[in-house]
């Protein structure tokens, strides 16, 4: 196959930024898009220019690294895929390809394709933990939870982390990646002592960071390579607004 | 050189107990004026940062990702043991040791696995009490599977993202610490080296991986959580930052690395597709209950495999081994494969795979059950390979995937480095040459939650520290070697790019020191490395600053260490003259291809100190000695 790349180039985040042309031939269909990087990467250091940073680790859909907005899309067009799992077969030879990466107010770009995400984990440090210390947990199986709850659960626990989320949606908002961890804890019993507490501190944290509102574009769930549901947004939306009204608000 | 594993006296089952009694205490109100550095934010990692902010003391973290959640704990599909023995079935502390210490081939000590198996309750417990969402049944308790061979269902699992849900629940004790201020979290921040001080470990110096910034950093102990090697032979199942630079450089300031050439290979992975291939994706082991593994019986049988018919199909497996059949465990089923494959039998576009085929059993339990069971999996392999494995036999090959071999270890997880601790897999403590699945887990939590709670307050209360900042001389000549060495590799200006001389490493490693290994080619391995590494000082180029984000230093820098590690892992491979575990040497086998221990001359820790680049490093030995256990032979047929 050949490709015609257009990459986002950027030295840092105080630089304007650009989209760069590159034209890579003997791409291989079984190659990973991320290995289709890798090649041009090798190519660019051999002709003395800097490889194109991003971010990757796992390559294998879990770590939530990778994070490229392919033809405008966080992920790429596939479906339920990180970028490391988006493999070649799906374009076509002759393609161009946009290469940019994920674009948020609140993800600003540090090099290339690598953006600053670590506004997750502030939100996360604001109330995504159920307080229990080391050595404190009463015994595992004294504490039925239905299994439908747990599924539940997991299903909103599946969450990568990756931004993607915050990528597709029109209003750079965070809604999804919230309300996942928000939920996942709401649903067990083990998340009901800080419930009211934990929603109202990560949303709050989440508004800080700059991330902005949901108006239901569900572009979110489109993107997310572990498609999780917008119905956790609407059960977030439901707990926020029950512990505004019932707890008391600290000035 | 002793190495005294400093394992308390007295029965096996009363060991920790009276570790814990016997300890000393550091008062509560002088716990936060002691500061440690954790490095690595993976499971071990995350877990001993936030339990040991927890007790009080002053905790800093450190990860090269972006963030804490991004370790590679979190690829970890399978599931966690712990001997709470849910199913009634027969399961036990006492079980869960014995098969550890037999799964393990007679080389971890005996008192560090009994502690493992009861401490591994605890986690089971922590973790649900955290908000881990672990598989239940309809009745809402915990659900337990078999796993990797186990007779008795001792495996919690959250789907096929146990390791990810662990992770995530460690990393949200970690984040509420954080969030508390009782630790402080360095992300884009990569150890490049350790600062001893009057003979303790005093620090790290690391690199701001975003601005190129060298600083130091001071602490009264340092703990390592920095994760294995695997990625010594290049392709493998680990993360491509994964790499051995901490335990390495604390192996050259005088830390013993123990027991380097036992590395697992795992034998479900999906085939090499080529030279671009980054990485090798594992798929669950739990694939072979269901498939059945076979090759053409023909050498050089180029038919698509549906076309090959059945008494053209060598199930070599089900051949070799009647009783347990595809069942067999990893070593045995990854050496047959290989065996195979070098006989020319080969499967997929490089010759290097074998069939996985789970027609016979789509044939008698329906297309939707195994669609339940591997749907995801299923997925997964189309996706990569671009087949349905529901009408295509699924390709596999084994692949490098954990390090049971790390930094040695006391039994308080101190490394011979006084306050140098090691947890999870960077250590070598508990699996001895092969660890059983869902082993991992348990091992990184017990270290980080149960273990260095205790065991670093004991080194804090028996020790003096004088106070030390990152101004002490030590800490500025650490750093200019630092400056030096990444000077040095922006200024080599060559021909050849990191991942080239990493791919060359992988190659000879995976060729002379992977499945299987012989004197012969462990030595030829040992001629070649050296050369592998003079020419990357040589010839290697990379380009952009020291100043900045550079992806291509980064990468030098862990591939220069390889290239002297791979020499220690050499050196061990070729002087445990035995077959233990997933250590086989070609020479040491019984007539059915099981490895043959020497129990008489290596049933020790191998423990080796570094004595300068391309020498040959000391080797010291810890005897193990099984009061507790008889030592057997191994059968599964």
């Amino acid at each position: 196959m050949r490709l015609t790349l257009y990459i986002w180039r950027q030295n840092n985040a105080y630089d304007k930024g650009r989209m760069e042309k590159h034209q890579v031939n003997d791409v291989l269909e079984d190659m990973s898009f991320l290995e289709m990087l890798d090649v041009l990467n090798e190519k660019l250091i051999l002709e003395g220019k800097e490889p194109v940073a991003f971010d990757h680790d796992c390559r294998e859909g879990i770590c939530g690294a990778c994070s490229l907005t392919i033809n405008g899309i966080p992920h790429g067009h596939e479906k339920a895929t990180t970028t490391c799992q988006l493999h070649m077969r799906k374009f076509k030879d002759g393609d161009s390809i946009y290469i940019e990466p994920f674009r948020a107010k609140a993800f600003p770009v540090i090099k290339d394709l690598i953006v600053d995400r670590t506004a997750f984990d502030r939100i996360m440090q604001a109330g995504g933990f159920i307080s229990i210390n080391t050595g404190n947990a009463p015994e595992a199986n004294g504490l039925p939870v239905s299994k439908k709850n747990a599924d539940l659960s997991m299903d909103a626990a599946a969450c990568i982390g990756c931004g993607a989320c915050v990528a597709a949606c029109p209003n750079g908002a965070a809604m999804l990646f919230v309300s996942a961890k928000v939920s996942q804890f709401a649903l067990l019993p083990q998340g009901q002592p800080e419930r009211k507490k934990r929603v109202l501190a990560m949303v709050n944290q989440m508004e800080k960071e700059g991330f902005g509102a949901c108006t239901n574009f569900y572009e979110c769930e489109a993107a997310c390579p572990k498609q999780i549901s917008v119905r956790f947004i609407a059960m977030m939306n439901r707990d926020y607004l029950c512990s505004r009204v019932t707890e008391p608000v600290e000035v | 050189m002793t190495l005294d594993s400093k394992i308390p006296s007295g029965p096996l089952k009363d060991k920790w107990e009276k570790y814990k009694f016997e300890m000393k205490l550091v008062n509560a109100a002088n716990k936060r004026k002691y500061k440690a550095i954790v490095v690595g934010t993976g499971l071990a990692g995350a877990s001993a940062a936030a339990s040991l902010a927890e007790l009080g003391y002053v905790v800093e973290a450190f990860t090269y990702n972006d963030s804490p959640r991004r370790a590679h704990s979190i690829a970890a599909q399978g599931g966690i043991n712990a001997a709470k023995n849910y199913p009634n079935d027969g399961d036990s502390i006492w079980r869960l040791f014995y098969d550890t210490i037999k799964g393990g081939d007679f080389r971890a000590r005996e008192a560090n696995v009994y502690r493992l198996a009861q401490v591994s309750n605890n986690i089971i417990d922590q973790c649900v009490a955290q908000g881990v969402p672990f598989a239940r049944e309809y009745g809402g308790l915990l659900d337990n599977r078999s796993f990797g061979g186990a007779q008795v269902s001792r495996t919690f699992y959250a789907r096929g993202q146990t390791g990810q849900q662990l992770l995530l629940g460690a990393y949200s004790a970690l984040s509420r610490a954080i969030g508390k201020k009782q630790v402080t979290m360095h992300v884009r921040k990569e150890m490049l080296d350790l600062a001893i001080i009057d003979g303790k470990a005093r620090g790290i110096v690391t690199r701001d991986l975003v601005n190129g910034k060298i600083e130091s950093f001071w602490a009264d102990a340092v703990i390592l959580a920095t994760g294995g090697y695997g990625n010594v032979f290049f392709l493998s199942t680990n993360a491509q930052a994964c790499n051995v630079t901490a335990s390495y450089r604390a192996y050259k300031k005088g830390a013993l690395f123990a027991n380097p050439c036992f590395t697992q290979i795992h034998p479900t992975c999906i085939p090499l597709s080529g030279e671009h291939q980054s990485k090798l994706t594992l798929m669950s082991e739990s694939l072979r209950n269901d498939g059945r593994i076979w090759v053409p019986k023909n050498k050089g049988d180029k038919r698509r495999p549906n076309e090959i018919p059945e008494e053209d199909r060598d199930y070599y497996l089900e051949r070799k081994y009647p009783s347990y059949g595809n069942l067999a465990p990893r070593d045995i089923s990854s050496r047959s494969a290989k065996e195979v494959c070098d006989e020319g039998r080969g499967v997929s576009a490089t010759g290097f795979g074998v069939y996985l085929d789970f027609a016979d059993s789509i044939k008698r339990l329906g297309k939707k059950v195994i669609e339940e069971r591997y749907g995801n999996l299923f997925e997964m392999y189309e996706r990569i390979v671009g087949e349905d494995p529901y009408t295509t036999p699924m390709m596999i090959y084994p692949a490098s995937h954990y390090a049971m071999g790390g930094l040695w270890v006391d039994y308080n997880l101190m490394s011979t480095i006084p306050g140098l601790h090691v947890l999870g897999e960077a250590n070598f403590s508990d699996h001895g040459a092969n660890r059983l699945g869902a082993s991992a887990l348990m091992q990184g939590l017990a270290d980080g939650y149960f273990v260095i709670p205790y065991t670093i307050g004991d080194y804090f209360a028996k020790n003096k520290f004088d106070k030390v900042t990152t101004d002490h001389p030590e800490f500025k000549k650490v750093e200019a070697e630092v400056v030096e060495k990444t000077n040095k590799l922006l200024s080599i200006k060559g021909k050849k790019t990191p991942t080239m001389f990493h791919r060359e490493l992988g190659k000879v490693m995976w060729e002379y020191c992977g499945m299987g290994r012989n004197e012969a080619g462990l030595k030829k391995a040992l001629e070649l490395v050296p050369k592998i590494r003079e020419e990357f000082w040589q010839n290697l180029t990379i380009t952009g600053e020291g100043n900045d984000l550079n992806i291509s230093l980064e990468k030098a820098g862990r591939v220069a260490d390889f290239l002297e590690f791979a020499e220690v892992l050499l050196w061990d491979a070729l002087e445990r003259d035995e077959s233990c575990g997933a250590h086989f040497r070609e020479e040491h086998q019984y007539p059915d291809g099981e490895a043959k221990r020497d129990d008489e001359h290596f049933a020790h820790v191998a423990a080796w100190e570094y004595t300068g680049v391309g020498k040959k490093p000391n080797r010291h030995t810890e005897p193990l000695v099984f009061e507790n256990v008889q030592l057997a032979v191994r059968s599964y047929k």
